[in-house]
C-alpha cells in the first residue's frame, strides 16, 4: 500500500544500507565478543567497529559509547546510575517540565527512593532558562538532565549553556538527545555534557538499540547487573546485530545530515506556510528558530488529535497526535501544557516528522487534503460553532 | 489500530451528524479539556425519538459512540431510550479498545441527558438547555492509592504503601 510516511520519530524506516549491514553480519558472524577464540574474535571487531561509527557520530572517544537496548535504557541508566553512583554526596536532581515520559518516570523511581527533583517551567516556546537552572543547584545537587532537542514539539535546548553551569559547580549533566542525535549535528565536546542518549531507530537504524554517551570519570553506576561487557558499565551479551546496525546507520547519519537537514527544512517550511495559508485558526508549535529541522508541531482549534490524525490516515498520510485520548495515559501532552497551551488546543495537536524518502510532493499531497479533513471535523465539533459566534 | 470495523465505519460515515433547530432536548455531556465533549439534540413526537442529531469534540471512538447512539435511539419511545446503556454502544460497535471504554459512557450520558433536558422542560423545570455535568471533573496533579489513600506517584503501576493495583483513572 502507497503511503506518505510523516512520523519518522516513532521510527524512521531501516536504511538499506543498514539491513545489508545487518544480514551480512548475520550470515558471517555468530561468536559472543568477550570470547578470547577465533569464532570470538570477529565479533569483537565487528562490536569495535560500531563502537567507532558510534562514537564518531557524536564526536566521542569509543571507550566512552556504551550500547543500551534503546533510548530509554540509556536515560534509565544515566539519571538511575547517576543517582545510585552519587547517592552519599547528594539526592537532588533538577530537570525540566517537558522531557521524555523515560526521564520524568525514572525521577518517579527516584523519588520514591527519597530523591528530591526540581522541575523548571519553560517558555511558551519549550526554552529552558539556564539562569533558572543555576538558580535551583543546592549542594545536595547531583545530577541536571535536560533534553537536547524536544521530542513532540522540536525546540532545541541551550545545552552547551546549562552543561557550563553545571561544570562550574561540579555536578553531573545527562542530555537526553534521543529526537537530536541522527537529525541535527551533535556534539559530546561542544556540548560539554558527561552523559548523552541516543537512539538507532531515530536515524534509519532498527529499533531496540541505543547508546549512552559516558565521558570518562562520570560515575555512573550500572542498572543491569552481571559480567563486565561494555567497560562493566552494562552488563549482558550485546544485541550485535543490532548493534552493527546502529553503527551503520551512525555512519550513514554522519555523511548525511548536512544535506538532508537542509532539504527537510525546506519541506517543512514548505508545510508550515501551507498549512497557515490554508487551515484558520491553528498554532505552530515550539520555537521559531531554535527547532529540529525535520519536526513540525501544529494545533488545530476547535478539533481532537486523534480524529484527525485517523482521517488522514484515512487518505494515505502518516502523523502522529499528541492528543489525550491516543497518549493510553488520557491526559494531555504535558509538553504543550508546559508551555502554557490551554488543554483544549493541545487536544487537537499533530507532529509532523519528516524523513529523507519524503518529496515536495507529499507536501503537497498534505495541504491538498487537510482543509477538508479539519473542516470536516470543525463542522462536528460542538465547540466550534460556540467559539465562532 | 485496534478499532473495529464497525468503528472504522462508523467515524468515517458518521450518521445524523449536526443540530436540530428548536429541538425538544439538548444533552451536552464532557468538555474538551478531559478529552471529549459531545452535544445530543432530540425531537420527540409523542413519547417516541422521532428525530436526533449529535455534534461531538473527540477521537475516533468518541465519534463513533455518538454516531451509534444516535442510530440505536432513533425511533424508541423514551423509556426505551433511556434503557441503553454504556455497554450497548459498545457492544453494537463490535466492542472498543480497553482505554476507549470512557468514550462509551459519553454517548449514552448524552443521550439521558438530552432526555432528561426534554422531560424537565415538559414539566417546566427548565425554559431551555440545561448544561450537563462535565464528564470528568478535573482533578488536582496529585493522585492518591484508592484503597490506603496515600499519595503516590502518577502513572504508578500499583501502590507502594499496600501493594495494590491502581486502576487506570478512566477505566470504568
Amino acid at each position: 500500500m502507497a503511503f506518505i510516511y510523516l512520523d519518522h520519530q516513532s521510527n524512521t524506516p531501516l536504511h538499506p544500507r543498514v539491513k545489508e549491514a545487518m544480514i551480512h553480519h548475520i550470515e558471517t558472524v555468530f561468536g559472543n565478543p568477550s570470547s578470547d577464540h577465533q569464532v570470538g574474535q570477529p565479533a569483537a571487531q565487528a562490536l569495535d567497529r560500531a563502537r567507532s561509527q558510534a562514537a564518531a557520530l557524536i564526536n566521542a572517544n569509543p571507550p566512552e559509547v556504551v550500547f543500551t537496548s534503546g533510548g530509554t535504557e540509556s536515560v534509565n541508566q544515566a539519571i538511575k546510575g547517576v543517582a545510585i553512583g552519587l547517592r552519599e554526596k547528594g539526592r537532588h536532581i533538577i530537570t525540566s517540565n517537558i522531557e521524555h515520559k523515560s526521564v520524568l518516570n525514572s525521577l518517579r523511581t527516584l523519588r520514591l527512593l527519597d530523591y528530591r527533583v526540581t522541575s523548571l517551567d519553560v517558555d511558551s516556546h519549550g526554552l529552558v532558562d539556564p539562569g533558572a537552572v543555576e538558580k535551583a543547584i543546592t549542594p545536595e545537587t547531583i545530577l541536571i538532565s535536560v533534553m537536547l532537542a524536544n521530542n513532540e514539539i522540536g525546540t532545541i535546548e541551550p545545552i552547551a549553556e546549562i552543561a557550563q553551569i553545571a561544570k562550574k559547580h561540579k555536578i553531573v549533566m545527562h542530555t537526553d538527545a534521543v529526537a537530536a542525535v541522527g537529525n541535527i549535528p551533535v556534539d559530546v565536546q561542544e556540548l560539554g555534557v558527561n552523559l548523552l542518549s541516543l537512539a538507532a531507530n531515530q536515524f534509519y537504524g532498527p529499533s531496540g538499540v541505543g547508546a549512552l554517551y559516558i565521558r570518562k570519570g562520570t560515575p555512573v553506576w550500572p542498572l543491569l547487573d552481571g559480567g563486565t561487557q561494555e567497560n562493566k558499565r552494562r552488563a549482558g551479551t550485546e544485541n550485535l546485530i543490532g548493534i552493527v546496525g546502529l553503527g551503520m546507520a551512525a555512519e550513514i547519519a554522519q555523511a548525511a545530515i548536512p544535506e538532508r537537514a537542509v532539504r527537510l527544512r525546506a519541506l517543512k517550511e514548505r508545510l508550515e506556510q501551507g498549512l497557515k495559508a490554508g487551515v484558520p485558526e491553528i498554532h505552530i508549535n515550539g520555537h521559531p528558530t531554535h527547532n529540529l529541522p525535520h519536526l513540525l508541531s501544529v494545533s488545530v482549534e476547535y478539533i481532537e488529535g486523534e480524529s484527525l490524525m485517523l482521517m488522514l490516515d484515512d487518505e494515505g498520510i502518516v502523523v502522529a497526535t499528541r492528543s489525550a485520548c491516543a497518549s493510553g495515559s488520557l491526559r494531555a501532552s504535558h509538553v504543550l501544557i508546559g508551555t502554557g497551551m490551554d488543554f483544549a488546543t493541545a487536544q487537537g495537536t499533530l507532529v509532523f516528522t519528516l524523513g529523507e524518502d519524503n518529496t515536495a510532493a507529499d507536501i503537497d499531497r498534505v495541504l491538498e487534503v487537510m482543509p477538508g479533513i479539519v473542516q470536516t471535523l470543525r463542522d462536528m465539533s460542538p465547540i466550534y460553532k460556540k467559539s465562532a459566534s | 489500530m485496534a478499532y473495529s470495523e464497525i468503528v472504522l465505519d462508523h467515524f468515517k460515515n458518521p450518521r445524523n451528524v449536526g443540530e436540530i433547530v428548536n429541538a425538544d432536548g439538548l444533552g451536552e455531556v464532557g468538555n474538551p479539556v478531559c478529552g471529549d465533549m459531545m452535544s445530543v439534540y432530540i425531537k420527540v413526537d409523542g413519547d417516541r425519538i422521532a428525530d436526533i442529531k449529535f455534534k461531538t469534540f473527540g477521537c475516533g471512538a468518541a465519534i463513533a459512540v455518538s454516531s451509534m447512539i444516535t442510530e440505536l435511539a432513533k425511533g424508541k419511545t423514551l423509556d426505551e431510550a433511556m434503557k441503553i446503556k454504556n455497554s450497548d454502544v459498545a457492544k453494537a460497535l463490535g466492542g472498543l479498545p480497553p482505554n476507549k471504554l470512557h468514550c462509551s459512557n459519553l454517548g449514552a450520558d448524552a443521550l439521558h441527558a438530552a432526555i432528561k433536558n426534554y422531560l424537565d422542560r415538559k414539566s417546566g423545570k427548565v425554559m431551555a438547555k440545561e448544561e450537563g455535568e462535565p464528564h470528568h471533573a478535573q482533578k488536582g496533579e496529585a493522585c492518591y492509592c484508592p484503597y490506603c489513600e496515600k499519595k503516590v506517584e502518577e502513572e504508578s503501576p500499583f501502590c507502594i504503601f499496600c501493594g495494590a493495583e491502581i486502576p487506570h483513572e478512566h477505566d470504568h
